[in-house]
C-alpha cells in the first residue's frame, strides 16, 4: 500500500511550505504523487527518482573527462585541495539543511577558508542594510494575521515565490483579517507590470534604479514636508496617496526583494526602506521582510551567526579570528581579485549564477562541486559528489524566510551509498585531521537517526 | 627623521595581508628585523622580507619614522592601518584598507586605492594622487561610528558610498563620485570637485557636503533655501544651498531642527 | 570516567554551611561522593577557594533574539574577539559572544549551568540548535507565556486547568523549563504598535489584564507543580518611576504557597530588577528607588530575585519586551532589530552604549548593585547582568568585586563625569557592607539552584549532586587587598571540573565536556478541549504544521529530563 505522508517541507523557495503531502509507494523508495505543492515544488519532488541522478562521484581526468570514483577517493580530494590551499573558498548552501552548514563550518575553520553562501549574489545587500540599520521584521503568520498594507517592493512571488501570496501575504483570511484580500491594500512597486503588480491597488511604475529617492519621498511626505511633482517617475500625487494609506493602516507589511538588493545603491536601498518601516512604527505598526530565494537559504546566515558572529563572507584564514568585510571577503569580489585558490561549491551553481569572469577565475584551481544534481558548477568542475537531496531523502532543520526554523522531515530513503551534505563533510574533516595529524574537536554530534516527526501530541 | 625603503620584489600569489607596515611597528627596528614582521597570504605566515627589500633606517620612535615604498603595492592590503604618527609613501597603487583606523600621521599614495581607504579613520591625513575605489572614509560593517576626523584628500575620482556614517573630519574628491555621499552621516565634511550621480546626503543627520559639478539626480529630501557665498578647499564659489535629509530624523538645539547641509555650486 | 580527589581547598558550601574549612571533595564519574580510591587524581587546592559550579538564573544565550544580535552587529566583533584556543573553536564577539565562545567563557568562570531566558516557542527547534551548539555547560530555556494567545483566552475565563494543560502542551513541545513572563499584556499589545505599562492595562483586544496574567500564571505554575517559579519580567521596564509597578506586581505572589516536589519554596522569580527599580518621573530627576524595592522583597520570603546590574560597557540589549526596545531605539537612535513571533510573544534588539560620563548609566549602575547589598536574603537574591542586556556575563566577576569591595565601588563612582549627581540620585556612596565569598556563593550557586528546583543536582558540594565544582585562585582567609584580583580569579577558574570531567585548567579551556540539555516533561490529564483549541489554531492562524512544530529528540541529544505528573 503506498503511503500518505503529511506535513512535508518544501525544498524549494523561501517560503518554505510544509504542507505539502507525499505519496510515497511500498518500498519507501520513490514518491508517487505529491499534494499542495507549487509546479516548481512538484517537481523538485519527482526530480530524486530521476534514472539520470548522479550516485558516485565523478573526477577530471587529464584527457578531460569524467570518471567515476569512490567516495573515499573524493573525501581524500577534497581534504587535500582543502589543506593545500592558502586560501579556499567554500561557496553555496542555498539547498542544503542547518546540519550541512555546520559540518562544512568546522571544515571550513579548519582549512583556513572563507565561508560565504549565496546570500553574497542575492540578498547579501540586505545584511549590509541589516548591519546598518537594523531588521524590524516579524513572521508570515503576523503578516497573515494582521496586515492590512502590504508593499511589494522589486519583487514579484507569482513568479519567485509562487505560494507565498496564498499562504501569507495577499489572499489568506487571518484572525484579525477574515476578509482575506478584500482587507488588504496591495502597493507594488517595481519598474515592470509583474503578475504581482497586476494584483495590486496601486502600482508604481518607477524609473529602474531609482528606489532609494523613492523611498526618500515617502520618508519625507511622512515627515509632513513637501516633494517635488515627480520622483524616480512617480507623481507626486500617488505617492502621497500611498503614504496616506501606509500611515493610517493598522499593520503595514513591506516585503523586498532582488529589485532592490540588484540595482544602484544596493544595500541603501534595503537600508532606506528599513528607516521607513520605523518611521511608520510612530504612526501605526510596520514591518519589514527580505523575499530570500531558497528554502533555507536564511539557514547559514543563522548558523554561522551563532558559529562566527557572521551571516556570510566569512574569512577564516587566520586561524584565530573570523573576519567579515562584504567586498573585499564577498566570494565574486574575492574570485575577480584573484584572492583564492581552491573553490568548493556546496548545494548551489555558481557555474550559472556567477559572471563567468569570475568563474573562470576560481577555474584556475581546485573546483569541487557537492551537489546532488548534475548542473553547470559539476559540469567544470574537478570533483563532482552527489549527494542526498535535504527534505526528500534527508531531514533537518532550515529557516524560512522569517527566520522561522522548520523541521523538514525526510520522505524516501536516498541512493544506495550516497552520503548527505553533512555526511560527506564530517568525513573530509576527519580525513584532514588523519592528514594533518590533529585531533579532531567534536561538539557532540546530534543524533543522526532523526524521526520523521517525533513527539506525539 | 629616518626613512625605511620597502622594495617590493615579488607578486604575491594571492594578495598579502601587511597590518605592520606602519612608523608604529618599524620604528627602533633594524631592517633586518622589520624583514622578519608577520605578514599572511591567506592562512600562510609569511615575513616581509619575503616580498620587499628593506634598506634604510628607522627613528627611534614612530614619529621619527618616514616609510617610503618604492613600487607597486596592488596587492598589499591594509598599508598604514592603525598608524598613530610618522609617514609612508607609496610610488605606485595600493590595495584595501590604506590608512584604515588611521589615528594621525601621513600617508601619501601616488597611484590609485583600493576601496575603504581610511576606513573608520580618527585622525591624520591620507592623500591620494590618483583614484580612490569605494567606501573611501565610511565606517566599518554595522558601526554607527564613522570616520571622525583627519583628512582624505583624492585627487582623482572615487566610487560610492564616501563618508557613510561620518561624525567628522574632511574628505575631498578633485574629480567625479558615483552616488551615495555622506549616507547617515551626523557631522564632518565631503567636498566633491566634479560631478556626482546622485544620492548625495541620504538619510544624512547633520555634516556638510558641497559639491562643485553637477547632481544628476537630488533627492527629493533635500530643499533649496538659499544661496550663499562659500569658500571651501582652496576656492570660493556661490552655492545653492539646500538643507535635509528632510524624511531622516533630526536633533533640536534651543526648540529648532538642526539639518544637514548641501551647497552646490551654482551655475554662472 | 574516573575518580579525582581535590584536596586541601578552602571549601565554600552553603548548602551544608560550610564556609572555608579546609576540605577534601571528592567526585566519582559524574557524582560528588564521601571518598574515592587512592588511584584518584589529586587537584592540590592548597590556598585556593573550592566551590560548586554556578548556576546562571537568566541570561540570554540562545535564540532568535541573541543571534539577531550576533547578526547585526559586525561591530561587536571586530577587535574586540580573542584569539582562539588552539584547536578549539574560534570564540567571536564581545556582547553577543558566539555560542562557543559562550560556552567556554562560563567554564572558564566556574559556571555550571545557564538558563536561557526567553525561548520563542515558534523558533524553539532555533534555540535548541543554539544550545547544541554551547559546548561544555548544561542549559534549560524558559518559553515565554505571558503574551500568548491562548494563554490569556484561558486565563481570562480563569481557566487554570486548560491553561495548565496548554503550558504543559507547549513546554513539553518545546523542551522547555518553565514559565516565562515578559512584559504580561505589553508585547501582545505591542502586535499592534502599542504597550501595557501598567497591571492594571487592558490589553488590547483580549479583555484582560497584566495583572491577570500575572495571577494566573502563578497558579498555573503551582497547579503543575513546575520546579522553577514564575519568572517574570514585569511591565514598564526601563521607565522612570516604574518602581511601583514593580511593587504592584510583586504584591501579587503575597499569599500564595509554593506547590512542588522540588524542594522550591518561592512563587516567584522577578528577573533584572535593577531594570525596575526606577523612581523620578523624568530622565531629568531619574533617582534609585533601590531601597524601597529589596525592602519589600526581604519581607516576602515567596519572592526571589536577580540583579541585573549594569556593567558600564558597550553592550546589546534585547527582550521579548518588544515595545521597549522600540522605545529605547526613539532615545538612542542605533539599530533596530524586531521579531513579532504570531500568536506568541515578540522580540526587540538595539546596541546601547551604558556610558559612564552619562548621569543615568551612573545612576543604573549604583541601583543594581544597591540592590545587592540591601538585600538581607542572598539565598533569595541572584547575581546577574541580564546578559546581554546591562552588560556581558564576563563582567560577573567585576559585580561580585564590586559587591565585595567598598574600595572598588568608590573608585568606580570617583571615576564618572557626574559623580556628585550620582551620589544625589542614588544611595551608593557610603554603604559599608561588603559580602563575604559565602554570601557570593549563596547568590550564584545554592541560591539560584534552590530556585530553580534544582537543588538536588546543582549548587553544592555534598555527595550525590552532579560534580561540577570550581577551584579559584583566592584564599578567603586571607583576601587580597586589590579587589582587582577577586575579578581576576573568579573571572579565570584554577581549574573547574564539570560533571566530572576537567574542562577548564589554569582558566583555559581543556575539554569539550558533556553538555545537556535539561527540560521537564510535565505529564497531565488528557484534555481533548485544549488539543481542539491547539489544532484549530493551528490550522487557521499559525504559518506551520502542529506536526512540524515540536523540537525533535535529536536537536537536544544528551538530555537531562526532569519528569512531573500532574494528578488532577
Amino acid at each position: 500500500m503506498p503511503k500518505l505522508i503529511t506535513g512535508v517541507g518544501c525544498p524549494y523557495c523561501g517560503s518554505s511550505c510544509d504542507d505539502i503531502e507525499c505519496l510515497v509507494s511500498d518500498d519507501g523508495k520513490k514518491i508517487l504523487e505529491t499534494r499542495n505543492a507549487c509546479v516548481i515544488g512538484n517537481e523538485i519532488f519527482h526530480h530524486v527518482s530521476s534514472p539520470d541522478r548522479p550516485t558516485k562521484p565523478r573526477m577530471r581526468q587529464a584527457d578531460g573527462s569524467m570518471k567515476e570514483v569512490s567516495y573515499d577517493e573524493a573525501v581524500d580530494f577534497t581534504a587535500k585541495a582543502l589543506i593545500k590551499a592558502k586560501k579556499p573558498l567554500i561557496y553555496g548552501f542555498g539547498s542544503t539543511n542547518c546540519e550541512g552548514m555546520s559540518a562544512v563550518a568546522r571544515v571550513a575553520e579548519r582549512a583556513g577558508a572563507v565561508l560565504d553562501n549565496c546570500a553574497s549574489i542575492c540578498h547579501g545587500p540586505s545584511f549590509l542594510a541589516i548591519f546598518d540599520n537594523g531588521y524590524p521584521s516579524c513572521t508570515l503568520g503576523e503578516v497573515k494575521n494582521r496586515a492590512d498594507v502590504v508593499v511589494f517592493w522589486g519583487c514579484n512571488p507569482m513568479h519567485a515565490h509562487p505560494r507565498h501570496t496564498s499562504r501569507y501575504s495577499i489572499f489568506p483570511r487571518g484572525f484579525f483579517t477574515t476578509k482575506g484580500q478584500m482587507q488588504r491594500t496591495i502597493i507594488s512597486i517595481d519598474p515592470r507590470e509583474t503578475d504581482t503588480a497586476k494584483l495590486a491597488d496601486y502600482h508604481f511604475m518607477l524609473n529602474q534604479g531609482h528606489d532609494y529617492e523613492l523611498f526618500d519621498a515617502f520618508r519625507t511626505v511622512l515627515r509632513g514636508h513637501d516633494i517635488p511633482a515627480e520622483v524616480a517617475g512617480c507623481k507626486r500625487e500617488m505617492i502621497i496617496e500611498a503614504a496616506e494609506k501606509m500611515r493610517n493602516a493598522r499593520f503595514v507589511m513591506i516585503f523586498f526583494g532582488m529589485g532592490c538588493t540588484h540595482t544602484d545603491g544596493r544595500n541603501h536601498n534595503v537600508d532606506i526602506a528599513i528607516s521607513l518601516t520605523r518611521d511608520l512604527n510612530t504612526h501605526t505598526k510596520s514591518s519589514i521582510m527580505a523575499m530570500r530565494g531558497h528554502y533555507n537559504i536564511a539557514g547559514p546566515g543563522q548558523v554561522w551567526s551563532w558559529q562566527f558572529g557572521f551571516p556570510y563572507c566569512i574569512d577564516l584564514s587566520k586561524g584565530t579570528r573570523a573576519h567579515m568585510n562584504p567586498g573585499e571577503t564577498s566570494s565574486v569580489d574575492l574570485a575577480m581579485r584573484d584572492e583564492v585558490d581552491c573553490f568548493v561549491n556546496v548545494g548551489t551553481d555558481a557555474g550559472a549564477h556567477w559572471p563567468i569572469a569570475a568563474i573562470k577565475h576560481v577555474k584556475k584551481h581546485p573546483f569541487i562541486a557537492v551537489d546532488p544534481n548534475i548542473c553547470m558548477a559539476s559540469e567544470i568542475s574537478d570533483l563532482h559528489v552527489p549527494v542526498r537531496v535535504v527534505g526528500v531523502e534527508e531531514a533537518g532543520v532550515v529557516y524560512r524566510m522569517d527566520n522561522v526554523p522548520i523541521q523538514f522531515k525526510k520522505v524516501i530513503d536516498g541512493p544506495e551509498g550516497v552520503p548527505s551534505d553533512e555526511e560527506f563533510f564530517d568525513r573530509v574533516y576527519t580525513r584532514m585531521c588523519e592528514l594533518t595529524q590533529t585531533e579532531p574537536m567534536w561538539i557532540p554530534a546530534k543524533g543522526h537517526a532523526k524521526a520523521s516527526s517525533t513527539s506525539e501530541h | 627623521m629616518a626613512t625605511i625603503t620597502l622594495k617590493p620584489f615579488k607578486t604575491p600569489e594571492l594578495i598579502i595581508e601587511c597590518n605592520n607596515i606602519t612608523p608604529d611597528a618599524f620604528a627602533g627596528k633594524t631592517p633586518a628585523e622589520i624583514a622578519e614582521l608577520e605578514i599572511f597570504e591567506g592562512k600562510v605566515r609569511e615575513k616581509l622580507g619575503d616580498f620587499f627589500s628593506v634598506t634604510g633606517s628607522s627613528g627611534n620612535t614612530a614619529a621619527e619614522t618616514d616609510i617610503l615604498i618604492d613600487g607597486d603595492c596592488s596587492r598589499v592590503k591594509y598599508l598604514g592601518s592603525k598608524m598613530t604618527v610618522g609617514t609612508i609613501t607609496v610610488n605606485g597603487n595600493a590595495d584595501m584598507y590604506v590608512g584604515g583606523w588611521m589615528k594621525g600621521g601621513k600617508i601619501h599614495v601616488k597611484g590609485n586605492v583600493d576601496s575603504f581607504c581610511g576606513i573608520a579613520m580618527e585622525g591624520g591625513e591620507i592623500e591620494v594622487d590618483g583614484n580612490a575605489g569605494n567606501y573611501v572614509g565610511c565606517a566599518y560593517r554595522g558601526d554607527w561610528r564613522g570616520m571622525r576626523g583627519g583628512t582624505i584628500h583624492i585627487h582623482g575620482s572615487a566610487g560610492n558610498d564616501i563618508g557613510t556614517f561620518m561624525l567628522g573630519g574632511t574628505i575631498i574628491i578633485d574629480k567625479n563620485a558615483f552616488i551615495h555621499v555622506s549616507t547617515h552621516a551626523e557631522g564632518g565634511t565631503v567636498v566633491i570637485k566634479g560631478d556626482v550621480e546622485g544620492r548625495v546626503g541620504g538619510q544624512m543627520v547633520k555634516g556638510d557636503i558641497y559639491v562643485f559639478g553637477n547632481v544628476q539626480y537630488m533627492l527629493p529630501g533635500f530643499k533649496e533655501i538659499d544661496r550663499v557665498q562659500k569658500e571651501i578647499a582652496g576656492e570660493s564659489a556661490t552655492f545653492r544651498h539646500y538643507i535635509g535629509d528632510l524624511g531622516e530624523r533630526h536633533p533640536k538645539s534651543k526648540g529648532k531642527e538642526i539639518y544637514a547641509n548641501l551647497y552646490v555650486k551654482a551655475s554662472a | 570516567m574516573a575518580e579525582i580527589l581535590i584536596k586541601n581547598g578552602f571549601v565554600i558550601d552553603p548548602s551544608r554551611k560550610i564556609n572555608g574549612d579546609v576540605m577534601d571533595i571528592a567526585i566519582k564519574d559524574d557524582k560528588i561522593v564521601d571518598k574515592v580510591g587512592s588511584g584518584a587524581k589529586v587537584i592540590d587546592a592548597k590556598g585556593k577557594v573550592v566551590m560548586a559550579g554556578a548556576v546562571d538564573v537568566h541570561a540570554h544565550v540562545a535564540g532568535p533574539k541573541v543571534n539577531a544580535g550576533r547578526l547585526m552587529r559586525p561591530e561587536d566583533k571586530l577587535f574586540k574577539s580573542p584569539d582562539a584556543q588552539e584547536h578549539y573553536r574560534m570564540e567571536m564577539g564581545f556582547s553577543i559572544p558566539s555560542t562557543f565562545k559562550t560556552g567556554y567563557d562560563y567554564a572558564r568562570m566556574g559556571y555550571a549551568f545557564v538558563m536561557e531566558a526567553a525561548m520563542p516557542p515558534l523558533h524553539s527547534p532555533h534555540v535548541h540548535e543554539e544550545i547544541h551548539d554551547t559546548p561544555i555547560i548544561d542549559e534549560a530555556a524558559l518559553p515565554v507565556f505571558a503574551n500568548n494567545w491562548f494563554v490569556m483566552e484561558y486565563l481570562k475565563n480563569n481557566e487554570i486547568e486548560n491553561a495548565a494543560a496548554y503550558v504543559a502542551w507547549i513546554i513539553n513541545a518545546t523542551k522547555g523549563y518553565g514559565i516565562k513572563l515578559v512584559n504580561p499584556g505589553g508585547t501582545a499589545a505591542w502586535a499592534w504598535g502599542l504597550n501595557c505599562l501598567g497591571i492594571n492595562d487592558p490589553v488590547p483586544y483580549y479583555d484582560i489584564t497584566p495583572a491577570e496574567i500575572i495571577t494566573g500564571l502563578i497558579k498555573t505554575n503551582e497547579y503543575l507543580g513546575l520546579p522553577h517559579s514564575v519568572h517574570i519580567h514585569q511591565n514598564s521596564l526601563g521607565d522612570p518611576g516604574n518602581y511601583t509597578v514593580t511593587l504592584d506586581s510583586l504584591k501579587l505572589a503575597e499569599g500564595v504557597k509554593a506547590k512542588n516536589k522540588f524542594g522550591r519554596d518561592t512563587v516567584m522569580h522577578s528577573t533584572h530588577i535593577q531594570f525596575h527599580s526606577y523612581g523620578g518621573d523624568s530622565w531629568a530627576n531619574f533617582e534609585s528607588k533601590a531601597k524601597e524595592v529589596m525592602d519589600y522583597v526581604n519581607s516576602q520570603k515567596n519572592i526571589t530575585v536577580d540583579l541585573g546590574c549594569v556593567t558600564l560597557d558597550e553592550t546589546t540589549t534585547m527582550t521579548a519586551d518588544g515595545p521597549f526596545e522600540h522605545h529605547l531605539n526613539n532615545l538612542n537612535h542605533l539599530k533596530w532589530a524586531n521579531v513579532d513571533v504570531e500568536l506568541e510573544t515578540a522580540a526587540g534588539v538595539v546596541p546601547y552604549v551604558y556610558d559612564k560620563n552619562i548621569k543615568v548609566c551612573g545612576i543604573q549602575w549604583a541601583i543594581g548593585l544597591e540592590l545587592g547589598l540591601y538585600a538581607k536574603d542572598p539565598m533569595r537574591t541572584f547575581i546577574t547582568t541580564d546578559h546581554p542586556n546591562a552588560g556581558p556575563f564576563i563582567r560577573y566577576p567585576r559585580i561580585i568585586k564590586w559587591l565585595m569591595s567598598q574600595k572598588a565601588r568608590e573608585a568606580t563612582l570617583a571615576s564618572f563625569k557626574y559623580t556628585d549627581k550620582v551620589i544625589d540620585a542614588t544611595n551608593i556612596h557610603g554603604i559599608d557592607r561588603e559580602l563575604t565569598l559565602y554570601e557570593v556563593a549563596q547568590m550564584t550557586r545554592n541560591g539560584p539552584a534552590k530556585s530553580l528546583g534544582l537543588s538536588h543536582m546543582y549548587g553544592g558540594l555534598g555527595a550525590g549532586l552532579d560534580a561540577n565544582v570550581g577551584v579559584f585562585n583566592l584564599d578567603p582567609k586571607n583576601m587580597p587587598s586589590d579587589p582587582e584580583m577577586i575579578e581576576k580569579a573568579l573571572l579565570r577558574a584554577a581549574w573547574f571540573i564539570k560533571s566530572g570531567q576537567i574542562v577548564v585548567k589554569d582558566g583555559e579551556i581543556t575539554n569539550h565536556g558533556n553538555k545537556r540539555t535539561v527540560w521537564v516533561n510535565a505529564k497531565v490529564k488528557e484534555n481533548p478541549q485544549v488539543m481542539r483549541d491547539i489544532n484549530e489554531k493551528f490550522l487557521k492562524n499559525y504559518t506551520v504544521a502542529i506536526g512540524n512544530y515540536p523540537v525533535w529528540d535529536s536537536l537536544a541529544p544528551n538530555p537531562l529530563v526532569i519528569d512531573i505528573d500532574v494528578e488532577a
